[in-house]
């Protein structure tokens, strides 16, 4: 393998990891009240709005149920609105966002809703208020739900940015496509393959072990 | 105070005026909507006071409405009609802000403990101090001294993950206690404990009580709960109170079926199932009737069947018995059989010494 190659590599790798890190951060920052949501405004919770409820996780399934190619593509004038151009690594990161963004509110809501209802009935009889509920009792009792939540959306998102390469995104995807495809260069393809797995595996035994440190209910040797 | 009450010396003066009850439920009902949509009574016209300082147990079959009674007291129910008093507040009439200010002085223990389980011992009893907007100096103070009160120092940094049942049931009341409330709630607390752990949570409360002066409202199943610390008792079943009073008068004068077959299964009231099963309601020709003698009081150990033999020279052939202390005073059921002829003059001999009696029938 030339030197030339393994600079391309590192380069697409670097940029990989940069729409990843940097759409897994928005994607948390809209993704975490959004869930918090879900997971307590149904009927009789703690910020009751099943309307609202009704209508955001409608939405929620919508943008979930977009393959994310056609989602790319279909908001590609927003895209522009915000990054200022449809093309490069600075745009794929919206696309990847706004995919990311509802994946992990239903993560978030469902490590949430794992929480034991005799903790909330705990808190409300000794006078939290539904904010200090949110904060002081189902975040930090879902965290190593919402850790492994996280993991599998970073593992999500590493795949969904080789796939805006197809559309001039840049990282490993492009790289992929535009060398190992369209240039015939099948050390190129098995090179850039062999990097997502590592990143992969990388990513996912963090997250395993970021949850179980976060997870006090087993009790530790 | 009364000066006519002075010759009681030493002993506390009682109070002539009756005092506030420091738990009162006056009409209370809540209603559901059932599944087809149709009502359902869970609670009908409940009436209940509670004093300050006192000890009630709640005692119901699963499904009586004993959950959702002890919920009305702090709010986490509302009632359909009716008004829950807490320390002088409608609890059912308060805004949400007050509610959760009046929860602080109401504490509630579960079942199933409801810790965190991502916070320590300590950090689980700092919660509500936190929640209360108490700084962190006062908080390290207070939860000090809850872990010394409910003897569990040693385990401030543990996990409830780490901690025995009845350890956590310990953080659980330290946690329940941590805002000084003057009402603590008690949701099946030692349902989920074995024996001897549930004895020593009930000590623990009763020692609480008397110390703290906190009054306890408690629901169970267990009438064994009862009879080891509740001062006044409530029997509810299908949504109503059928019977309430103090312990010792409830337990040892059962006016109530539902109470009677709560109290089927202490010591001494069972029959054994040699004569259970041969028993039958009417009179038997050379048989014998099967009485039981309840003694309350003063007569509780009184010789009675030894009177019965030298007196009338009745033989009475006891069949189960205990002798126990209810509520402090001694209380005993013996069954015992006579024959039949004897019958008479037996009930009236008791009924002479002050003892309760009930004829459950003959057998051969």
């Amino acid at each position: 393998m030339s030197p030339e190659m393994i600079r391309l590599i590192a380069a697409s790798t670097g940029e990989t990891l940069y729409m990843v890190a940097v759409s897994a951060l928005l994607g948390t920052l809209f993704g975490l009240p959004l869930g918090v949501f879900l997971a307590t405004s149904g009927k009789g919770e703690l910020y009751a709005a099943p309307w609202v409820n009704r209508v955001l996780g409608a939405v929620v399934n919508a943008a979930r149920s977009t393959p994310f190619i056609i989602l790319v593509v279909a908001i590609i004038p927003f895209t522009r609105l915000i990054a200022g151009t449809s093309i490069g690594t600075n745009a794929a990161i919206v696309p990847l966002t706004v995919a990311a963004t509802p994946f992990i509110a239903r993560l978030i809501e469902s490590a949430i809703r794992e929480v034991d209802q005799g903790l909330i009935e705990a808190a409300r009889a000794f006078g939290a208020t539904p904010l200090q509920i949110v904060l002081k009792v189902l975040i930090p009792e879902a965290l190593p739900g919402i850790a492994l939540g996280l993991t599998l959306a970073v593992v999500s998102l590493i795949g969904y940015s080789a796939m805006v390469g197809a559309v001039g995104g840049g990282g490993l995807g492009d790289l992929g496509i535009r060398y190992g495809y369209q240039r015939f260069m099948p050390d190129m393809m098995i090179a850039v393959v062999v990097v997502l797995i590592v990143l992969v595996q990388l990513v996912q035994s963090i997250g395993d072990r970021l949850a179980r440190r976060l997870n006090k209910r087993i009790r530790h040797a | 105070m009364n000066a006519s009450l002075g010759y009681l010396g030493d002993q506390p003066v009682r109070r002539l005026v009756p005092v506030e009850p420091i738990v009162r439920l006056e009409k209370v009902s809540k209603i559901f909507a059932g599944r087809d949509g149709s009502p359902v009574t869970a609670l009908g016209e409940i009436d209940l006071s509670v004093q300050q300082g006192s000890i009630l147990g709640i005692i119901g079959r699963s499904g009586a409405g004993k959950s959702t009674l002890i919920r009305l007291v702090n709010g986490l129910e509302k009632p359909s009609s009716g008004r829950v008093i807490v320390d002088g507040a409608d609890i059912a009439a308060l805004p949400e802000k007050s509610l959760r200010h009046a929860r602080r002085s109401i504490g509630m223990i579960f079942q199933h403990f409801n810790l965190l389980s991502s916070r320590t011992a300590a950090q689980n009893i700092a919660l509500p101090l936190e929640v209360a907007g108490y700084d962190k100096a006062a908080i390290k103070t207070r939860v000090d001294e809850l872990l010394a009160l409910v003897g569990l120092s040693d385990k401030r940094n543990r996990y409830p993950s780490e901690l025995s049942g009845g350890q956590k049931q310990r953080v659980g009341i330290a946690r329940a206690l941590a805002t000084k409330p003057k009402v603590l709630l008690s949701d099946e607390a030692t349902s989920a404990l074995d024996p001897e752990t549930t004895r020593s949570i009930l000590d623990l409360l009763a020692r609480i009580n008397a110390e703290l002066g906190l009054t306890i409202v408690l629901i169970t199943h267990e009438m064994a709960v009862i009879r080891s610390i509740a001062r006044e008792v409530a029997v509810i079943e299908g949504g109503r109170i059928v019977e309430q009073g103090d312990v010792f008068d409830v337990f040892t004068r059962p006016q109530h079926e539902v109470t009677r077959s709560f109290l089927a299964d202490e010591a001494g009231r069972a029959l054994p199932p040699y004569v259970a099963s041969r028993l039958q309601a009417e009179p038997v020709a050379g048989g014998q009737a099967v009485i039981r003698i309840g003694f309350r009081g003063p007569h509780a150990t009184d010789p009675v069947l030894a009177r019965l033999a030298r007196d009338l020279s009745i033989e009475a052939n006891i069949l189960a018995g205990s002798v126990d202390e209810i509520a402090g005073r001694p209380c005993g059921t013996i069954v015992i059989g006579v024959p039949v002829a004897s019958l008479t003059a037996t009930l009236n001999f008791l009924t002479q010494y002050g003892l309760d009696t009930e004829v459950l029938g003959h057998v051969a």
